[in-house]
């Protein structure tokens, strides 16, 4: 079955996402990765949708409720590189993903997690 | 009558040299501005227009035919050329209607019965009256065309995005802002968000003439938009009265940090992105 790879980095965690989400593939992630939280005691969370060239409704709520449940889980939730037409679209949707910390690439979101701990 | 009745068509095929000089002269006439186009350009106009009428009439009396293309081209290659060297709508349309009076008085001269002189006058008038028409359709779509081209213009203009210092980018807005101005302004501001890495961006609204729910509405996107893409917004240039229409509309903007003037923000700025400016010390 398809899986999106969760990647250590230290004490964080690094998601890409590349491919196109669907339920299935959200519900998946969201499993593995609360798993993955606990289970290496992760300090954060990284989610990269720089691949990502379109959102909808579903994938912005996604977003937001990886993030509030890596926060109930005591890990900081980032995410980066999202695409200038993503967030055009996620604002016109009203999903302004309140308490999601964002920063525009990897780099820079590693560094704001090097900050936060 | 056995004879066929004088038409607009025999006036045309039978004199038309004599028709279009009384047709310049009605031109001329109505025409207040004869100095915006010259006399060669509409007198090779108006014997174009007069040489494919009389190709076009035989043929068929419906104008949206297509017997009828090389006319309709013609009017519409006069209509913007008129358009973009500012010739109001009626001049515009005189072109056409003007050619009412000399081919009346022919059709007059040459018919005695009346019955059969309505019905040809008629008929004359709803050909020319339809040209008319397609001709102001023309010019209303030229002058539309231009409208658009600088509404795209202004839009380009008004919404430039500037690098003040490394990692700080300023956008100074100037006019009101709509809908579809709030699109471009977020586009191009996420666009050099993406180009120069800038984690912050300070929106100035001094030259922003009234801030209503709308417009405040808008601001607030191009806030959570730039915020995505992990750019902290500061909002700077708020003039003491919309400070205090902000307050009175109940828009709620302590998500964001406001300034009252650019300088102070961009001060903020730099000390978030952990830069300062010093003065050289000139006394020793």
């Amino acid at each position: 079955m398809e899986r999106i790879p969760i990647l250590r980095m230290g004490r964080n965690l690094l998601v890409t996402i590349q491919v196109d989400m669907h339920d299935q593939l959200a519900m998946t992630l969201q499993d593995d990765l609360t798993e993955r939280i606990v289970k290496d005691r992760a300090r954060g969370v990284l989610i990269d949708i720089s691949s990502l060239d379109m959102v909808d409704s579903f994938i912005g709520r996604m977003i937001s409720n990886i993030a509030a449940m890596s926060r109930v889980l005591d890990a900081q939730t980032v995410v980066v590189g999202m695409q200038p037409a993503v967030a055009i679209t996620l604002v016109e949707l009203g999903l302004d993903l309140a308490g999601v910390r964002t920063a525009l690439n990897v780099e820079k979101g590693m560094a704001l997690l090097t900050t936060l701990e | 009558m056995s004879v066929n009745p004088l038409s607009l068509f025999d006036i045309l095929s039978r004199d038309q040299d004599a028709l279009l000089a009384d047709w310049l002269a009605a031109q001329s006439a109505a025409q207040s501005r004869r100095d915006k186009l010259n006399e060669a350009e509409i007198r090779r106009a108006s014997r174009e227009f007069l040489a494919a009428l009389t190709q076009a009439l035989p043929k068929s009396a419906d104008t949206r035919t297509e017997a009828w293309n090389d006319v309709r081209d013609l009017l519409a290659e006069l209509s913007d050329s008129r358009a973009s060297q500012g010739y109001s709508p009626s001049e515009t349309a005189t072109f056409v209607l003007s050619l009412k009076q000399p081919a009346f008085e022919r059709l007059r001269a040459g018919i005695a019965d009346t019955a059969v002189l309505g019905e040809q006058m008629w008929q004359a008038t709803q050909i020319i009256d339809a040209l008319a028409l397609f001709t102001m359709e023309a010019y209303q779509k030229s002058r539309e065309g231009v409208i658009q081209r600088q509404q795209q213009e202004l839009m380009e203009l008004s919404t430039p995005v500037v690098q003040l210092w490394q990692d700080i980018l300023a956008l100074p807005l100037i006019g009101t802002l709509d809908s579809g101005r709030t699109q471009i302004v977020m586009e191009s501001l996420l666009e050099k968000i993406v180009a120069t890495s800038a984690s912050i961006a300070i929106i100035d609204i001094t030259g922003v003439p009234t801030v209503d729910t709308l417009v405040a509405q808008h601001l607030m996107k191009t806030v959570a938009a730039a915020r995505l893409m992990g750019a902290d917004c500061i909002i700077s240039g708020i003039r003491p009265q919309i400070a205090q229409t902000i307050v009175h509309l109940g828009v709620d903007l302590s998500q964001v940090t406001t300034k009252s003037s650019l300088a102070d923000a961009f001060l903020v700025a730099l000390q978030r992105t952990g830069s300062r400016i010093e003065g050289r010390k000139t006394d020793r």
